[in-house]
């Protein structure tokens, strides 16, 4: 239990990625079977204890500290099992408490029943040292948030064995606590564990933010378009027991089996005569021939209870884009057009009307395909439009592969966020707009102090039209307070400036801007003549974007 | 009540009238006695100062010669009189130097702990406990949450993670007075025998520490171009000089933070801490609570820090108890932040 409570320790600390892999091999190397396992489950969510709830964990500190002191001692730490590991009285422990297995932990908790769970609890602690006390209160309550992920614990199983990962992710839903022959493997002491699950889950491939300044160098006669639905990604995966009995799985995109909330679609793909495929495609509420926006498919997302008035009010449906495997043949290393033409043919042939292709989306340039992603209606999505958010793009020739590799997809989103700044400084463009001011910094509002003060959080050199841009350089022109080298400086202030409402696809953290955020892909989408320099955005409005 | 017949509050600070002297006086005064020489305890400016002869001179170092206009040393155990009140020093384990101030007067004896610890600790005498009518204690860490481990075992974790990132700089941010010198004497009985790497502010005071007869081992200058070389090695920097010098990126440096703080996860997270070493010169609750009972008060007053806990555990127990609202006190090592910072450290019902 010790040296788990020391992974846990050293992981919540650890902001790198890399590094946390590198304690999770550690842990793995240096920890023996079962109680690596052990941790394996708990950290990727594999293990839950139903009886330890918050307020057995009150009713034990209440019975030991108090309350008064433990009240004073809560709202300083600010969380519950952080404050009892640290509270808890110290007793004496013998040398068998103090090395006890975090399996001896595991197997005893959840042998317990509810009645002898309190005492059994206590027993614990006591033996524990401050951090195996806090381990252990994270652990049952199932509230580690250490910043560890499913992922990246596979991940440190992937590199502890020198595999792949989509190797361990392929074998993962065959595989249960404590792991032993799943070790046993990656140490070369035994063969791969059989994947004996007829309908298994198999690592979905993600696609990239499509960066518009690629495009360019992005023939598109190598890729294929088709609409990016704004609905749920699942994987039907269907096989057959040795003894003959069907068995359908529906995984979301990271391999959850949500299979019990769609009795549906289970039904219907049971019907198939198939033997075995697995499907990946986008899980969508269709009523009268009409797809459903996300907000509908969210209704019935929020019901916990699958009732037969839901599925007939919230009719699911599956719209594949791509086959991964058909009757026992794995199809992900073929190209993608020739898992197209199989996958065409397998839905031609499909009964069930719970199962129809995502069309492929024609465009003869970038032009083309740019209007399409604006009004996918006028471009053959007629009434579904409303669920669609965007282009993917998908190279014609690229095998199906597990993660998110760069270069194979892209998702090109159809409506960008939008804020308004203000135009801080100008710089003439290359090319044939070299004679024009065509290269924009602009900056929204921050504190300073007791001031405010715009600063600069990002550039665009596109977005608007030719008129636009000689209005634009006009307005640079007339508006320049100061020069540095190719760079005017625009006059902006709370009275002066021009706001332009500025299109981009998402905000970073950065080290190398003032604002300490990039925005991905910024465009000029506006130029609001009509609007006062501070009435522009603030900071915080971006940084409410970054993702934490 | 013996505290108020003996000392009164001023603005000044602590102040006793029957030898006309001030402890710890938060702005310059003609007498003052100083318990430490942490910056919130001593300042500069004071006609007379009365420390230990330790105390004198990191205040000379710190604030240069002229931090007053006369000095007298008081070495540990020996008495003078001030007045009608009788003064003494006492080892308070806190940094080298530090004391706990006796004061009596009318056969009545206060103690004006100022800092200190129970830990044990190389670069300094040990707490004595002194017996005592009126304690008046610090409470930095003075909810029961927070239990000092064994500080080997802290410096363990350091170097155990020296193994697993044998590429990586450890930059370790510890308290320049104090806290600095622990540590290196901590990590050179661990066994760690490489060069240490000093950031130059804490250099002067190490040099100090060693003169007194510490053996440090081999110390070398930090030069801040240099740290992208440094992987594996041990740099030791103030808190505020952490985060600048963990953002020299191609070194990838751990950030280490030693502090009794460290201890609440939510503290070390705040600061973007990778690896928090739970060590402290400042009693943990435990020892609050043992140092109180050790002085035999029956009157307790609680300056600096989380005094309500420790006020209400005194009260529980039949003690005269209460806060003494100190203004100014207590910022040298809280967050670690900039010693000058002043804000309210003593808090609490009235
Ligand atoms: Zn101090
Ligand atoms: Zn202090």
């Amino acid at each position: 239990m010790n040296r788990f409570a020391a992974l846990l320790d050293k992981l919540s600390f650890e902001p790198s990625r890399n590094a946390k892999v590198r304690l999770l091999v550690d842990y793995f190397k240096s920890t023996p079977d079962p109680d690596r396992g052990f941790a394996l489950a708990a950290l990727t969510g594999a293990l839950s204890f139903r009886h330890a709830k918050p307020k057995l964990i009150k009713t034990l500190i209440a019975e030991r500290v108090d309350p008064y002191l433990f009240d004073l001692s809560y709202d300083y730490v600010g969380d519950l099992s952080e404050t009892v590991a640290l509270l808890w009285p110290r007793v004496e422990r013998s040398a068998e408490q103090e090395s006890i297995s975090l399996a001896t932990v595991v197997q005893s908790l959840m042998g317990a029943s509810s009645v002898e769970q309190p005492h059994l609890l206590a027993g614990l602690l006591d033996g524990l040292d401050e951090t195996g006390r806090w381990a252990l209160l994270k652990l049952i309550t199932g509230a580690m948030r250490i910043g560890v992920s499913a992922r990246v614990a596979k991940q440190a199983v992937a590199e502890f064995g020198d595999r792949p990962a989509h190797e361990i992710e392929d074998l993962w839903h065959a595989l249960s606590p404590p792991y032993l022959e799943l070790f046993a493997w990656l140490e070369g002491r035994a063969g791969k564990p059989e994947t004996d699950n007829p309908a298994p889950f198999r690592s979905a491939m993600l696609a990239h933010a499509l960066d518009e300044a690629d495009c360019e160098r992005m023939p598109l006669e190598d890729f294929r378009a088709e609409w990016k639905w704004d609905g749920i990604r699942v994987q039907a995966s269907v096989g057959q027991t040795p003894e003959g009995r069907k068995i359908v799985n529906l995984f979301s995109r990271t391999g959850e089996d949500i299979s019990s909330a769609f009795p549906d679609i289970v039904e219907a793909l049971a019907q198939e005569p198939l033997a075995s495929f697995a499907i990946d495609g986008e899980l969508l509420i269709l009523r009268d021939g009409r797809t459903q926006p996300f907000g509908v498919l969210q209704q019935r997302l929020n019901r916990k209870l699958v009732s037969a008035k839901l599925l007939t009010d919230y009719p699911a449906h599956i719209r594949a884009y791509d086959i991964l495997a058909l009757d026992g043949e794995d199809l992900r290393p073929l190209p993608f057009d020739e898992r197209r033409r199989v996958l065409e043919s397998f839905i031609a042939a499909a009964k069930t009307a719970r199962l129809d292709l995502s069309p492929l989306v024609k465009a003869a340039n970038w032009n083309e395909l740019a209007a399409a992603r604006r009004d996918p209606a006028a471009a053959g999505a007629g009434i579904d439009a409303d669920a669609i958010e965007g282009i993917m793009l998908k190279r014609a020739d690229s095998a199906y592969l597990p993660g998110r590799p760069k270069g194979f997809w892209f998702k090109w989103k159809r409506d960008p966020a939008t804020v308004d700044a203000v135009l801080m400084y100008a710089q003439r463009g290359h090319g044939k707009r070299s004679s024009l001011y065509s290269d924009y910094t602009f900056g929204v509002w921050r504190n300073r102090g007791d001031a405010e003060a715009l600063v600069p959080v990002g550039k665009a050199y596109f977005g608007f039209t030719d008129a636009e841009l000689r209005e634009l350089d006009l307005y640079v022109r007339n508006h320049t307070v100061d020069r540095f080298g190719p760079v005017r400086e625009i006059a902006h202030g709370k009275n002066a400036g021009l706001v332009l409402e500025i299109a981009f696809e998402g905000v970073n953290r950065s080290t190398r801007h003032k604002s300490g955020l990039a925005m991905r892909f910024p465009r000029i989408s506006r130029i609001r003549w009509d609007k006062p320099a501070h009435e522009a955005d603030r900071i915080e409005t971006l940084e409410a974007m970054l993702k934490t | 009540m013996v505290a108020a017949e003996c000392l009164t509050l001023t603005a000044a600070g602590l102040y006793c009238s029957a030898g006309d002297f001030y402890i710890d006086p938060l702005r310059p005064v003609p007498h003052a006695l100083i318990t430490h020489g942490h910056s919130d305890h001593a300042r500069p400016g004071h006609s007379k100062v009365l420390a230990t002869p330790e105390t004198l001179a990191i205040m000379a170092i710190r604030c240069g010669p002229a931090f007053a206009k006369s000095t007298q040393a008081l070495a540990y155990g020996e008495t003078l009189k001030l007045g009608d009140a009788e003064v003494s020093f006492h080892p308070a384990g806190h940094i080298l130097g530090s004391a706990q101030i006796l004061i009596s007067l009318n056969g009545k004896r206060i103690v004006v702990s100022g800092d200190y610890k129970r830990q044990a600790d190389p670069t300094c005498s040990p707490f004595e406990p002194v017996r005592c009518d009126c304690f008046i204690t610090e409470a930095t860490f003075g909810l029961p949450v927070f239990r000092h481990p064994d500080p080997s075992a802290e410096t363990g974790k350091l170097l155990a993670s020296l193994q697993i990132f044998p590429e990586r700089c450890h930059i370790v941010g510890a308290y320049a007075l104090g806290k600095a010198q622990r540590l290196l004497a901590l990590i050179r009985s661990a066994g760690y025998d490489r060069p240490i790497f000093l950031h130059n502010s804490l250099a002067e005071l190490t040099r100090y520490y060693a003169g007194t007869g510490l053996a440090f081992g081999e110390l070398r200058p930090l030069i801040a171009t240099e740290l992208p070389k440094l992987g594996g090695e041990i740099v030791l920097c103030p808190p505020m000089a952490l985060e600048s010098l963990a953002l020299r990126g191609d070194a990838e440096p751990r950030k280490v933070f030693a502090s009794g703080w460290m201890r609440v996860r939510a503290r070390a997270r705040q600061r973007g801490i990778e690896l928090p070493l739970v060590i402290s010169d400042h009693a943990d609750w435990d020892d609050l609570c043992r140092s109180i009972i050790d002085s035999g008060c029956h009157e307790l007053l609680v300056t600096h820090g989380e005094s309500d806990a420790l006020v209400y555990w005194a009260q529980q127990r039949g003690m005269a108890a209460s806060p003494l609202h100190l203004m100014g006190y207590g910022q040298e090592d809280i967050e670690g932040q900039g010693e000058e910072r002043i804000g309210t450290a003593a808090e609490g019902s009235p």
